[in-house]
């Protein structure tokens, strides 16, 4: 069977004032149905562009999708009329963003921006539509629905609202579902409560999930794969367990390494990545972690290594010395 | 971190109560917001005292109390043995001097249209510490240096520099008048993971060279762990828990806090794939209409009746460790 989701060769830029941009910098990779797969990476390394590309919502100008292929569910996403992208988003490919609030249309009720994506997408009447919006409350764990559906979205709290746009995700029956820092603005109690919901709702419904995240934590609770981005480039993928414990690419462990962990005893002093995050506009032909990598050595600067076999099976990363790496870290181990 | 002697900060039932107005012309009292609802604690000199809890529990309230960037509604902080809450202007521009603060936001903190110099220089000005201006200049250079940053920087604006560095940038000026008391509120919270051990490091190093005491305000539980040496967990205007911080991580007493604790996911797979967990239910209630008793009840997985009723004070479970439950023995 072929993968639900398959990303070859994506590349995306902007053209800003600094220079262009290569905000995705040539990653594939594929989620097959009903799994769930993280993109982890910090501020700037393109996780959330690589995402809106699948949906072709990258603002142009300044941003261009300039090369690559993405498949879903058989079909080619960059050869769709702009009427049947509108047909995939919100009808087999879901959202759920960061902002609930920025997010949720603040002039119409909960209850017509859930009925106004059925009727759209599913040609559902509005008693119909009314119906399924309540039956959707229901599942993401809202009580009292009737009088929720009437509600404005300032009348809600956070994570109330970010139930709503989960039920929203949800409301034609997707494939899949991109959750952008779906609990970055939530805490952590609730955030538990939201991630716990997804996960139940998706293996329940069988939705694959893509989950962009910077925060580790959460994709080793809930990701059965993990994505590694790092300036535009996934750096390291696999299976979470695999990619956690046996990370192949130096930023990896770096990124691991520089977390205080709850589960360990207190560290004496956290050890961090050395030097500042790159400037994507001043990229060089090499790789882009060399200037705080420990393991660069001169043909790093020379060309970029590709994302290649490591250790076991479906595990990936990119760089010349993940042998040397594994080496070091198990010992370490 | 010895209890010996009087603690630099002394807070005693402070209350920070927000009125809310209707009314466009006459504004009518018709409500309160209880953004802090008599809390307690001490922090004693060189000490790392965490103040953690989720949105609008009111560990930002405090720390603006402190910082007296607030008049308490009620309540003393005694601040080095002098009462600090309802101080006047005037006196309060020499308290500013001793008790400084590191912000969340190193984009919204920074006035962008300050060069980094004059950013770091201003508050030596303000005070008239040091009048002649190469000296001044110096200084700052010092400053920015001690924080990790280049000297050079000075001529720099915020924009052309990244997060981690506009905090240092913060976290320098901070520093500027040699305070002995920083509040840090979400200092490295708004920082990518691989900045935050560096920023969290610099803070270590900082206390120790200058002897500093910081008050370290933050939602994320694990580099709270790391870096403060006494904990209070706050919930909804209330501390429910308070206690060294290797008893509280390794013994929360308080359900809230055991919550807390549960909910944040362990970066290991082989580790979470044998953690069974349920999250606490439902949501923080209203601060302008708190529940009745223990605030906590309607949440809480072991209430029993009375949790409605009294509203369970502070008290020392185990030596030094405090928490606000009736049903913890």
């Amino acid at each position: 069977m072929p993968p639900l989701l398959e990303v070859n060769d994506l590349h995306t830029e902007f053209r800003t004032g600094a220079g262009v941009v290569r905000a995705v910098d040539g990653i594939s990779y594929t989620v097959e149905p009903g799994e769930t797969v993280a993109i982890v990476g910090e501020s700037g390394s393109g996780k959330s562009v690589s995402a809106l590309s699948i949906l072709r919502l990258i603002p142009n100008p300044p941003g261009r999708i300039t090369r690559g292929e993405i498949r879903f569910a058989g079909r080619d996403i960059m050869q769709l009329s702009d009427a049947e992208m509108r047909e995939i988003r919100g009808g087999d490919i879901g959202m759920v963003f960061q902002e609930p609030m920025t997010s949720l249309n603040p002039v119409l009720t909960i209850g017509r921006q859930i009925t106004e994506t059925v009727e759209q997408h599913r040609g559902m009447d509005r008693a119909t539509a009314h119906k399924r919006a309540i039956e959707l409350l229901g599942l993401v764990g809202i009580s009292d629905a009737q009088r929720r559906l009437k509600q404005y979205p300032h009348q809600l709290s956070g994570g109330m609202r970010q139930r709503i746009m989960i039920a929203m995700a949800l409301a034609c029956d997707p494939k899949l579902i991109i959750a952008d820092e779906p609990t970055t603005a939530l805490d952590v109690t609730i955030q538990a409560q939201i991630l716990e919901l997804m996960k139940d709702l998706t293996r329940r419904l069988n939705v694959a999930l893509i989950i962009i995240t910077h925060n580790l934590g959460v994709v080793a609770r809930y990701a059965n794969r993990v994505n590694v981005m790092y300036a535009g480039r996934l750096v390291e993928s696999g299976p979470a367990a695999e990619v956690y414990g046996n990370p192949r690419h130096p930023y990896t462990i770096a990124l691991l390494r520089s977390v205080p962990r709850l589960d360990r005893p207190r560290q004496e002093r956290l050890d961090p990545v050395e030097g500042q995050p790159p400037d994507l506009t001043q990229l060089d032909a090499g790789c882009a972690f060399r200037p705080r990598c420990r393991f660069a050595v001169e043909m790093c600067a020379e060309t970029r290594p590709p994302l290649e076999a490591a250790g076991g099976t479906g595990h990936l990363a990119a760089c010349f010395r993940s042998r040397e790496v594994a080496l070091e870290t198990g010992a370490a181990a | 971190m010895s209890a010996i002697g009087r603690p630099l900060l002394e807070v005693k039932g402070l209350r920070m109560h927000y009125p809310i107005l209707e009314g466009v012309v006459a504004h009518r009292l018709v409500g309160e917001v209880k953004a802090i609802d008599g809390i307690d604690f001490t922090v004693h000199r060189g000490e790392t005292l965490g103040l953690v809890g989720e949105s609008g529990c009111g560990k930002t309230t405090t720390g603006r109390c402190i910082l007296r960037l607030e008049r308490p509604t009620s309540g003393e902080i005694l601040y080095d043995g002098v009462d600090i809450a309802q101080m006047q202007r005037k006196e309060l521009l020499a308290l500013r001097r001793r008790i400084q603060v590191i912000f969340q936001d190193p984009y919204s903190s920074l006035n962008p249209r300050m060069k980094v110099g004059d950013i770091v220089s201003e508050p030596i000005k303000v005070h008239g510490i040091e009048a002649n201006s190469t000296r001044r200049a110096a200084r700052v250079r010092e400053l920015l240096s001690v924080c990790g940053l280049n000297p050079r920087f000075t001529d720099r604006y915020p924009h052309e520099m990244s997060g981690g560095q506009r905090q240092r940038v913060g976290i320098a000026r901070a520093l500027a008048l040699e305070p002995e008391f920083i509040v840090c509120d979400e200092a490295v919270s708004a920082l990518d993971v691989s900045i935050q051990a560096q920023v969290v490091n610099l803070l270590e190093d900082l206390r120790e060279q200058f002897g500093l005491t910081y008050l370290f305000i933050a939602h994320d539980l694990s580099v709270v762990r790391h870096l403060c040496q006494r904990v209070a967990v706050m919930y909804l205007g209330r501390i429910v828990e308070l206690a060294d911080s290797d008893e509280l991580f390794g013994n929360p007493l308080h359900p809230y806090t055991q919550a807390l604790l549960a909910a944040v996911p362990v970066p290991d797979p082989s580790v979470e794939a044998h953690r069974s967990f349920r999250p606490v239910q439902g949501e923080v209630p209203s601060p302008i209409n708190p529940p009745s008793g223990c605030v906590f009840h309607p949440r809480c997985p072991i209430a029993v009746q009375s949790c409605k009723q009294a509203r369970p004070e502070l008290r020392e479970i185990r030596p030094g460790h405090f928490a606000a439950c009736s049903e913890v023995r």
